[in-house]
């Protein structure tokens, strides 16, 4: 493998090589079997929306009773029910989401400063270890954690007996829930945000951060202004990646979100956070038992549908937040 | 002190001893804005740190209380009572086996492509079209990877993968569920591949062709040890996700206790075509949102999760030191 | 922790004579015109400002691990005329010029014996930022940020206090900055262009004005000129003869052409000691040390 080893060659320069052949057929195939997902996936998921339309993101009913009555549909496709109204779930996901990744992006910004540049010698080298051991910690680990200890714990310090006790007959409360989630999931996304913008943060330049402290300039500032600003590509794909992932976050929040069909109405205050919710993906994991059944499969189809369509938006924004980004590239 | 001074040329100073110059600016000076942010900026890292910690710790003294040797090498069963359901031996080879197929999968593909992306990445259309599925496939929910993999690996030309009758296949295998799987460590090691590889500076490029060497010899003498220790980050990455996922096990690997070989297969096909758990649908089976129910197994697998976990990523960070040396030229 | 390297090296090698001529020096500032040279060179055009010393190294000594870069150095640092300072690769003249306004912290290992007074005062009982403000550094390689123009000149306004001034207030020394740099009729009407997209000449120029945009007192330049073309070059000298009626110029450079076309005093290094230090033309044609004889001669053939 030494780069002694090859031999100089005259250098015909003859288009295009056979590896580059070779690479780019391996890339189309890639390309051609992603593509093919995405069509099956929507074909899928076509009867769910074509029978509920766009009332399908809408509110109505209970949602819980929708999909059992669509598992429950007669076994003649003529007579398969598809009605369901959406939006608990996607209220569920949005709020989970949204929460982990507002209060993680920062946190995750200054543990990236302080690992990269501010903290001692000593705590930096243990930063890194502790970035990889939080991000390698399989999600399943963090719903057994959060069933087991943390659930009963808000249920015990946080859950008032007499909110549990008006809102029993309607829904469960237990510990787990919005809170809880958005806890686990901040927990779970922070170190991808960490890893990524700290990487680029050892990646800028040298001599700009010298030419910065050679102005005089605080080394706080020089970070903020120079690294941060320079990693604004990095910090958008982080955020870009960090939500994706805790989009499609299900088996952590299957465990932790309370098991149960609710919107969390922003009126009861803080036990808003206490209330129960179901996010898309935790929903096709709580369903795929069902699977076989064909309308709940279409259905279940649908919601991975949004899934996928939520993420390729991401995909597109973070690219376009970091399209003006780039003129002031070096490269 | 005297040994060294010179004399001096202003009497009335004498020159102050060689010390060590402090290497930083100190924070006192700062303004408070700044001040408060580099207080944040601790707060952050700490408590970072402590929430790693904790898992940690929590973990551990969950597994060694928990933990019985004769799990690692007993056959889990079914019981009603908790003492009598065995080991995970099964689901300790399972995570094995799919993690390996995964790997053998993503990494071969990734690289190539995230090389052709970087180093040819002509037509330029099919670049980005490139880019653009590797990036939907990151942000894919892994549960609607496996939900797309059980309806397309039920048809029927690729029956051979699993279980399968005369008409219909079953769908789920370890081949099945290793092949979603290499999906989702395919970008992770595309991303860091690609990341190395811009890093590598244009003029080294220009130094290994002016030599009269083809671009696919610099790509293998020059390129490839150059980003090795981003394949080895993105090969870590992928394979933390690997056996961390959970969705794609109970979706797509049948989710038997054993292994179960598919009968009358010659050996490692058969295995191959078999159905069996993981450690990470183990832990989701016995927590209380599972069906077992048995929350000192599940602490018991989690640990042993946990330790493969850490000690493969341990591995992939010394491999990433030992030729990182080599390559500190690219910072 | 073993002890610091300095001192055991210092033991171990007694530092060679080091041929300081005498430099007739004023401690109250009232400084007198430049050398009283006798020989006629091609030398920079005699200054009109009077001569002030701003800096003075003391027996600097500074060593990366155990490895001494720059031995005992003592060395002053005049206002109103350019010191430039010569010698083959990897003798100690950018890790001299670095440790003037402390860079040299940045790197981990680097430690530093002897003392550098700036009017006076040790260096290191001043606010490193403070010190960094005074005493401003214009790299080899031209590092502007990747901001536009105007933020760039603007960034040590911005970001050196407390409080941040808006843009307007900006606007007038951001010009005159680029007004002295040379560069203001060539971008003022791209200033919120990328600085990236600069030439390389115009990229350093852009540099200097950042640094004078914060009114520095001394500007030390790390061979500024060796990534550029003789055009910009050219202009860069040109700007440096005219910025040393204001601030003390420490430049840096490998090229002796350059040493004789704008330093007044020029100072020789080889292997971390300070051989010789002499007004320019003294130094080109009448060397006293044998070591700056083989140097100097070699360029002159």
């Amino acid at each position: 493998m030494s780069a002694l080893s090859s031999r100089r060659r005259g250098a015909p320069r003859r288009p295009p090589e056979r590896a580059e052949l070779w690479l780019g057929a391996l890339a189309a195939t890639l390309l051609l079997l992603i593509a093919g997902m995405l069509a099956f996936v929507f074909k899928e998921a076509w009867p769910s929306f074509s029978h509920n339309g766009l009332a399908w993101f809408g509110s109505g009913g209970n949602t819980g009773q929708q999909l059992a009555a669509i598992y429950e549909s007669p076994a003649n496709p003529d007579e398969y029910v598809y009605h369901l109204r959406a939006w608990p779930l996607l209220y569920g996901t949005l709020l989970s989401t949204g929460l982990a990744v507002l209060i993680g992006l920062p946190f995750a910004l200054l543990c990236s400063l302080f690992m990269v540049e501010f903290a001692p010698p000593g705590l930096k080298r243990i930063m890194t270890p502790v970035v990889r051991f939080l991000a390698a910690v399989p999600s399943v680990v963090y719903g057994l954690i959060g069933i087991l200890v943390l659930a009963p714990w808000i249920d015990r310090h946080l859950v008032s007996a007499s909110f549990k006790l008006d809102v029993n007959a309607i829904v469960p409360v237990s510990g787990g829930g919005l809170l809880l989630a958005s806890i686990i999931l901040m927990v779970m996304i922070v170190p991808i945000m960490i890893a990524i913008i700290s990487d680029a943060l050892r990646a800028v330049p040298r001599s700009w951060v010298e030419g910065s402290a050679a102005l005089g300039v605080n080394r706080w500032r020089t970070m903020w202004k120079v690294s941060v600003r320079t990693a604004r590509p990095a910090i958008a794909a982080a955020v870009v990646l960090a939500t994706a992932r805790a989009l499609g976050e299900a088996i952590m929040l299957a465990m932790v979100s309370g098991s149960f069909i609710w919107a969390p109405n922003p009126l009861d205050g803080l036990n808003f956070f206490l209330e129960p919710i179901m996010p898309l993906a935790a929903t096709i994991v709580g369903q795929q038992e069902g699977f076989s059944a064909v309308p709940l499969g279409q259905t279940l189809y649908a919601i991975a549908a949004v899934l996928l369509v939520s993420s390729a938006i991401l995909s597109f924004a973070g690219w376009a937040v970091r399209q003006p980004l780039r003129k002031y590239a070096a490269r | 002190m005297s040994a060294l001074a010179t004399p001096p040329r202003d009497p009335r100073a004498p020159l102050p001893g060689p010390r060590r110059t402090k290497a930083r600016d100190s924070a006192s000076s700062w303004p408070l804005r700044d001040r408060i942010g580099l207080a944040l900026c601790w707060g952050a890292g700490i408590t970072l740190t402590l929430v790693a910690g904790s898992v940690l710790l929590y973990m551990c003294f969950k597994g060694i209380t928990q933990l019985r040797p004769a799990m690692l090498w007993t056959h889990p069963s079914s019981d009603v009572d908790q003492s009598q359901t065995g080991g995970f031996l099964d689901p300790i080879q399972g995570t094995l086996m799919l993690t390996t197929i995964g790997i053998a999968i993503a990494v071969p593909i990734g690289v190539s492509v995230a090389l052709w992306l970087v180093e040819y990445g002509r037509p330029a259309p099919l670049a980005r079209a490139v880019e653009s599925a590797v990036d939907i496939i990151a942000g894919s929910p892994s549960v609607v990877l496996a939900l797309f993999g059980l309806s397309f690996f039920s048809e029927s030309f690729l029956s051979w993968m699993s279980f399968h009758a005369e008409d219909a296949a079953f769908g789920r295998s370890f081949m099945i569920a290793g092949t979603v799987m290499s999906l989702i460590a395919l970008p992770l090691v595309v991303g860091a591949t690609r990341e190395a590889l811009l890093q590598v500076p244009n003029h080294v490029r220009e130094a290994s062709l002016a030599l009269g060497k083809t671009k696919a010899s610099t790509i293998r003498a020059v390129l490839l040890p150059a980003v090795r220790p981003g394949i080895a980050t993105g090969t870590a990455l992928g394979m933390g996700r690997i056996i961390g996922d959970t969705a794609i096990v109970i979706l797509l690997l049948g989710n038997t206790l054993t292994i179960q070989p598919r009968d009358g297969a010659a050996p490692v096909v058969g295995l191959l075509q078999g159905t069996g758990s993981t450690l990470t649908s183990y832990i989701y089976g016995n927590s209380p949102t599972g069906e077992g129910n048995a929350p000192e197994k599940a602490y018991a697998a989690a640990f042993v999760l946990l330790l493969i976990v850490v000690a493969l990523n341990a591995l992939a960070t010394r491999i990433a030191r030992g030729r990182g040396k080599d390559t500190a030229w690219i910072r | 922790m073993p002890p610091p390297p300095i001192r055991k090296i210092s033991l171990d090698a007694p530092p060679t004579v080091v041929h300081v001529p005498p430099v007739p020096l004023d401690g109250n500032g009232n400084g007198h015109a430049g050398p009283a040279g006798g020989v006629h060179t091609p030398g920079p055009p005699p200054s009109e400002a009077p001569v002030l010393e701003r800096m003075r190294c003391d027996a600097v000594t500074i060593a990366y691990g155990p490895k001494v870069a720059v031995n005992r150095v003592d060395l002053p640092i005049a206002q109103g005329e350019v010191l430039a300072m010569i010698g083959p690769s990897g003798c100690g003249k950018t890790t001299l010029l670095r440790s003037l306004n402390r860079l040299t912290e940045l790197t981990a290992t680097a430690s530093r014996g002897g003392r550098i007074l700036l009017d006076g005062q040790d260096i290191d009982a001043l606010e490193v930022t403070t010190l960094r403000k005074r005493v401003s550094m214009v790299f080899q390689q031209p590092n502007p940020f990747p901001m536009s123009v105007f933020d760039n000149v603007a960034y040590g306004l911005r970001e050196g206090g407390s409080k941040r001034p808006r843009k307007k207030e900006l606007m007038e020394p951001v010009e005159r900055a680029l007004t002295r740099a040379g560069l203001w009729h060539e971008v003022k009407e791209n200033l919120d262009h990328p600085a990236l997209r600069l030439s390389g000449g115009q990229q350093q120029r852009l540099c200097i004005a950042r640094s004078l945009a914060a009114q520095p007192e001394v500007l030390l330049m790390d061979e500024p000129c060796s990534a550029l073309d003789p055009i910009s070059t050219a202009k860069i000298e040109e700007l440096i003869l005219e910025l040393r009626e204001q601030i003390a110029v420490v430049i840096v450079t490998h090229n002796l052409q350059q040493a004789q076309r704008v330093a007044d005093k020029v100072a020789f290094m080889y292997l971390g000691e300070l051989v010789e230090y002499a007004p320019g033309e003294q130094l080109f044609n009448a060397p006293q040390a044998q070591r700056t004889r083989d140097y100097v001669g070699g360029a002159f053939g």
